[in-house]
């Protein structure tokens, strides 16, 4: 399960150090280099997606083995736009933020608004069947928007009253056949 | 001078004088350290040592050492944290609360009550500390002027209640215990005859005098601050509660928690006080003083406050089946009957039925009884914290994120390292500090000592 960028997110009210914050875009933010590690905020996600980084998974030598960003060949598998997160500090799903930026960026360039579909988050962009559509709801237009409106749709854990900004789409079922 | 009613027993027992109980305080003090006070220090001393280096090396690995994961996020961390802390709130019942309500059999033991206040809360503070991710930031929690853009804290967190409320506690708790430690730091000041003691004494004592005018100020100080601590008693367990209270997760969010907290951390701090005051009547010759009526009355608090946690169990256990939450309901019956169930039954056995054997008198004034119990309970005040703490976390809304804990030998090295810094700081208070209030015992003497009851009845 990924971040559901709750708009009425437990995990933001409960950091003593206001680490993790809502964005005026409706994400739900996680701020690294505030961040002092209470996970606090991962035990109040009732999605539990939030990980903690246990251990410097970068430079100790018990993870030599499985890690291959150890070696300075293989630390090019990182991505050279995302932040790898210290010791000590709390990770989520970002909504690939960094893509969201360099779309704005792209976009305030050329003079135009940011196009629907201009901006794709990585998950959505690898999944072979396009089970995953990103986009902004705010736009009336989107395709996301259109998705979200479908009687399909709904929130995970709706009744916890989180206000989730992620939306699934319920199994579609051949009701005809069952009946028969 | 107060009369006391002659049924009524008396406080303090024997043949006493003003000069015995000066000598009777000030006396370990100034002979030299007993051999089995020797051992004892050493002992704890050394698990304290391996405590500190368990924490050493949690600080320079990472969390991960301690068997969490990324459901569990917390467990032995803040239970020791709730438990400790929780500890500490017989310490100022007995010294505030108590003293506006003048119940003068507190003077007995709210000296050392206080000094294990005081303990338990320095041990309480370590756990917040240590389990942060980052501790080298951890000052980020307080609301101090920065160049980060001016950051500032998050007041809707209850972890920042917290960190207002632990340490205006440790702060008024220090104060109090100080003000009452001078009159008699003045009194061990005026006996001492080595000139080093006698000066450092004579620094702690402030330059007491013993006027009229110094007793005045003191009791109206000491009234003041026993106002102020008062509320704190109620409170600081309330603002930890709601660190748990808060949340959305089944098993925490629940508005009992603030009452039902409190009267269990009264609770184990009156067993952890029959603990250590048992072992140190007997140790120090302090039966006179400390005797069974004194234990006799703390076992009346553990039964009042052990029901009370009693009902608050069983109330959880009614209102989540009653509020028709299926989350709820089943944090529930994962409690009593899941993986963690063990924990759920020792902390119901040494909680619930323990503080009910106290209805016996024979049993209520049993030294043994009251020894062993006194210790049953803090084991299952520290279950309640594990249960509530890990079995909440462990399996909450969706099943695919469930997990378990298991401690790992750093998680049990650090508390029972906490134990053995916590007995030590109280062993060096028992070989330095007078362990008794003695001049406010003074001041009952004629009215609650035993020889001087005596007299009184033959007048009448």
């Amino acid at each position: 399960m990924m971040c559901q960028h709750c708009n009425h997110a437990p995990c933001e009210t409960v950091c003593p150090v206001l680490a993790t914050t809502h964005s005026n875009e409706g994400l739900n933010q996680m701020t690294y280099n505030r961040c002092i590690g209470t996970r606090y905020c991962a035990n109040n996600c009732p999605y539990k997606v939030r990980r903690f980084n246990w251990f410097n998974y970068m430079g100790y030598d018990k993870f030599k083995n499985f890690n291959p960003s150890q070696d300075s060949l293989s630390r090019m598998v990182l991505n050279p736009d995302v932040t790898v997160r210290a010791r000590g500090v709390m990770e989520k799903c970002s909504m690939c933020v960094q893509r969201i930026q360099t779309g704005k960026l792209d976009a305030k360039k050329a003079g135009t608004p940011v196009a629907d579909g201009a901006v794709v988050s990585a998950c959505s962009e690898a999944c072979p069947t396009h089970a995953i559509t990103f986009g902004d709801l705010n736009d009336n237009k989107s395709n996301v928007r259109g998705i979200s409106q479908n009687n399909r749709a709904y929130h995970a854990l709706e009744e916890v009253g989180v206000q989730p900004n992620i939306y699934y789409m319920a199994k579609v079922r051949n009701t005809e056949d069952q009946e028969a | 001078m107060q009369r006391e009613a002659a049924i009524r027993e008396p406080l303090i027992l024997g043949n006493k004088s003003y000069k015995d109980i000066t000598d009777d305080v000030v006396g370990p003090i100034e002979g030299a350290a007993p051999r089995t006070w020797k051992i004892l220090v050493t002992l704890t001393g050394l698990v304290a040592f391996y405590g500190v280096g368990c924490i050493l090396y949690l600080l320079g690995t990472g969390i991960g050492v301690w068997g969490l994961n990324k459901t569990v996020g917390w467990a032995w961390d803040i239970t020791n944290f709730v438990w400790w802390v929780g500890i500490g709130h017989a310490g100022t019942l007995i010294s505030a609360v108590l003293l506006l309500f003048r119940q003068k059999w507190r003077m007995a033991i709210n000296r050392s009550a206080e000094a294990m206040t005081i303990f338990a809360v320095i041990m309480a503070a370590i756990f917040p500390g240590i389990h942060m991710g980052r501790i080298w930031v951890g000052y980020w929690v307080f609301p101090l002027p920065n160049q980060f853009g001016s950051l500032w804290v998050n007041f809707n967190s209850p972890l920042l209640w917290d960190v207002f409320a632990i340490s205006t506690y440790f702060s008024v708790s220090l104060v109090f215990w100080y003000i009452g430690l001078v009159p008699d730091f003045a009194t061990i000041r005026d006996r001492m005859v080595k000139p080093l003691p006698k000066k450092i004494y004579g620094i702690l004592s402030f330059g007491w005098s013993g006027r009229a005018k110094n007793w005045t100020r003191f009791e109206e100080v000491s009234l003041v601050l026993a106002g102020i601590a008062t509320p704190l008693v109620f409170s600081v367990h309330s603002i930890v509660s709601m660190d748990f209270a808060t949340s959305v997760i089944p098993g925490w969010h629940t508005t009992i928690f603030p009452p039902y907290f409190v009267s269990g951390a009264v609770f184990s701090g009156f067993a952890m006080v029959q603990t250590l005051l048992l072992i140190m009547r007997k140790t120090m010759k302090l039966e006179s003083y400390i005797h069974i009526k004194h234990i006799e009355y703390m076992n009346i608090v553990i039964i009042v406050t052990g029901s009370i946690v009693g009902v608050a169990y069983l109330t959880e256990l009614f209102i989540s089946w009653y509020s028709g939450v299926e989350y709820e309901s089943y944090a529930f019956i994962n409690r009593f009957s899941g993986p963690y169930s063990w924990a759920y039954w020792i902390m119901m056995t040494c909680n619930v039925i323990t503080p009910q054997l106290y209805w016996f008198k024979k049993l209520r004034r049993s030294l043994t009884v009251t020894f062993i119990l006194s210790i049953v309970v803090n084991i299952g005040m520290w279950f309640e914290r594990y249960v509530i703490i890990v079995t909440s976390l462990h399996r909450d809304y969706n099943p695919s994120s469930w997990g378990e804990f298991h401690a790992t030998t750093i998680d049990i090295g650090i508390f029972i390292g906490t134990l053995g810094i916590f007995f030590t700081l109280f062993l060096l208070f028992a070989r330095f500090f007078p362990v008794l209030a003695l001049n406010e015992l003074k001041s009952i003497l004629k009215s609650s000592g035993e020889n001087y009851k005596k007299i009184d009845n033959h007048h009448h």
